[in-house]
């Protein structure tokens, strides 16, 4: 068991944010602490923290300056950066174990190639697989979910067979439909609202990933694990009320 | 019974102090670019500090009022009128029922603040009443305003009342207005400064002295989401790989072109980008108000530098408030 505060590192973003560090690279283990530190933070909040960010190696801490530097009592002799910091040093001054904390399965499904993963039969040539092949190895991983960003609800996950690792196409496309499942490079996503973007896209599922009338606003959270199962057309229409895509 | 909208100008959305709490979901913060002007504006009505507004960008907008309302004007000078007459900013004021105010075009500055006395209502979507374009969620149906929207105010406060009736009887009672020269500044060229980078140490020598001694232009790749500046490169010592991380308002990132983009209020919560600087938050207000083709030069302060800057500019804010309160009890 070791101790917390000897893995991280602190540094500022700005004058109103600052990041612990743990590690380097994508690793479940991080990923561990990542989230043991963003449920510490949560049980201790001190004042004036606004709230946290998960990353694959790192939490970013907002907090408002003002606030803290008036939590100090008569002690102004600090920047706010440097109570954050002493606050941040005790509360991570102990052991870490990466107990086993709940997981969730989260089940993704997928209508796979058509119209709707109009890059599949690209992505299999690519390779020299059947569309089917790369079906099989997509939906046969768990992936984790180590973080959310670029768009709500929009999961960064690591864990995809390199087998059907794609290079993004040359000229993106103008708008990616919402529900649209992709790979770029050695990552696979699903990007939740309409964007421009350049990922390879096989499939797409008829959930929602941003939820903004609901908390937390996001079908996916950091940690999860998800699977994609692979769907019909029909079954999409029949289970997911699925009317018409567009 | 409202606020109509007669012309949407170029881009005017309703903004508070941001979407707070909701990062980690990559829900952006988004809010007022310029939040100085936003609190002086609702400190001038009697609002909370953080209550909704209109931001309006550059020209074009009009706004038919269909009822009296008290209102105030801060941020950049878009040339103001009122049925054809210039008004006066940073001061509160009362518009008749049937009036048009009108922003023409910008003199100083990028963006105004209109703040109505009792706020905006609009349905207030994760503790926020601010617009996220790309969402599609927030302000007024989630979409920047468009001609014919009508948008309701609020209960006005007891002192946002106090002012109405005080207008109401004598207009001209209310003669004094902020002094803002402190908190925002509206020049085509300014100084902006910058604390170091999480990357900086990755910059070659000479790409950091050219940043913090030369000029940069914010080029017309300039909205609410990021300012792209062009000036001379910037380039790494050696590539490296970040891996996606927490970004803020004022982060200076640079990509592999050697442009630098500095993220603003509507920026991803997330950034894989090395970054090179990181605008002080008691100059984003000022930085907020510039547009294409304005110059920027960077400079250098330390961490303890930029929060003693910001702990001065809040006690000012504070000061300027204890003033309104006097000059108010002074009128009674």
């Amino acid at each position: 068991m070791t101790n917390l505060k000897e893995d991280i590192q602190i540094r500022p973003l700005g004058d109103a944010a600052l990041v612990i560090q743990l590690g380097h690279g994508i690793d479940e283990a991080i990923h561990n602490k990542v989230k043991y530190i963003m449920d510490l933070l949560e049980k201790h909040p001190f004042e004036g923290l606004i709230e946290t960010v998960p990353a694959y190696n790192s939490v970013t801490v907002y907090y408002n300056p003002i606030e803290v530097y008036f939590s100090n009592g008569k002690n102004q002799n600090n920047i706010p950066y440097e109570i954050v910091d002493a606050f941040l040093q005790e509360l991570l001054n102990r052991p870490f174990s990466s107990a086993a904390t709940k997981e969730r399965v989260v089940k993704i499904p997928v209508v796979y190639g058509g119209d709707w993963g109009p890059d599949l039969e690209d992505v299999a040539s690519f390779h020299g697989l059947t569309p089917n092949e790369i079906i099989d190895i997509h939906s046969s991983t768990d992936y984790l979910v180590y973080m959310l960003g670029f768009a709500p609800g929009f999961p960064f996950m690591g864990g995809m067979d390199n087998r059907i690792a794609t290079p993004r196409k040359d000229t993106p496309r103008l708008a990616i439909p919402p529900g649209s499942v992709g790979i770029a490079g050695s990552q696979t996503g699903i990007y939740p609202l309409e964007t421009p973007g350049g990922w390879q896209i096989i499939g797409r599922t008829p959930l929602s990933l941003f939820l903004p009338e609901q908390f937390p606003p996001t079908l996916l959270q950091p940690g999860d694990r998800i699977r994609f199962t692979p769907i019909t057309l029909e079954e999409c229409q029949r289970d997911w009320m699925v009317t018409s895509w567009e | 019974m409202g606020i109509k909208i007669v012309q949407p100008g170029l881009l005017a959305t309703i903004q508070d102090l941001g979407r707070y709490g909701v990062q980690k979901y990559g829900v952006i913060v988004g809010g007022a670019m310029d939040a100085i002007s936003l609190r002086i504006a609702n400190m001038l009505v009697g609002n909370c500090e953080e209550e909704g507004v209109l931001e309006v960008t550059l020209y074009g907008t009009s706004l038919l009022f269909e009822s009296d309302e008290l209102i105030s004007i801060t941020g950049g000078n878009l040339r103001p009128t009122v049925d054809g007459k210039e008004v006066p900013m940073w001061r509160p004021l009362l518009i008749r029922k049937g009036s048009v105010l009108k922003f023409h075009a910008a003199v100083s500055g990028c963006r105004a603040y209109v703040s109505f006395s009792g706020g905006i209502q609009v349905p207030i979507v994760m503790k926020s009443k601010s617009t996220y374009l790309r969402a599609g969620i927030g302000g007024f149906q989630g979409r920047k305003l468009q001609k014919n929207d009508v948008f309701e105010c609020g209960k006005r406060t007891e002192l946002g009342e106090e002012l109405f009736q005080q207008l109401q009887i004598e207009p001209t009672c209310l003669s004094w207005s902020v002094n803002y020269t402190s908190f925002v500044t509206f020049h085509k060229t300014k100084t902006i400064r910058v604390i170091r980078g999480s990357e900086y140490e990755r910059f070659n020598e000479e790409s950091i002295k050219n940043f913090l001694s030369t000029p940069y232009s914010i080029s017309t790749q300039a909205d609410r989401m990021g300012y792209r500046l062009t000036g001379q490169t910037v380039h790494l010592k050696e590539p490296f790989d970040l891996l996606s991380e927490g970004v803020t308002y004022g982060t200076i990132q640079v990509p592999s072109n050697g442009q630098p983009i500095i993220l603003m209020a509507d920026r991803q919560t997330t950034g894989g980008y090395p970054k090179i600087g990181q605008v002080i938050t008691a100059d984003l207000p000022s930085l907020a108000q510039m547009q294409a083709t304005d110059t920027v030069h960077f400079q250098e302060v330390t961490l303890e530098e930029a929060q003693m800057a910001l702990l001065q500019q809040e006690k000012e804010l504070y000061v300027l408030k204890l003033g309104m309160d006097l000059k108010r009890s002074q009128q009674e």
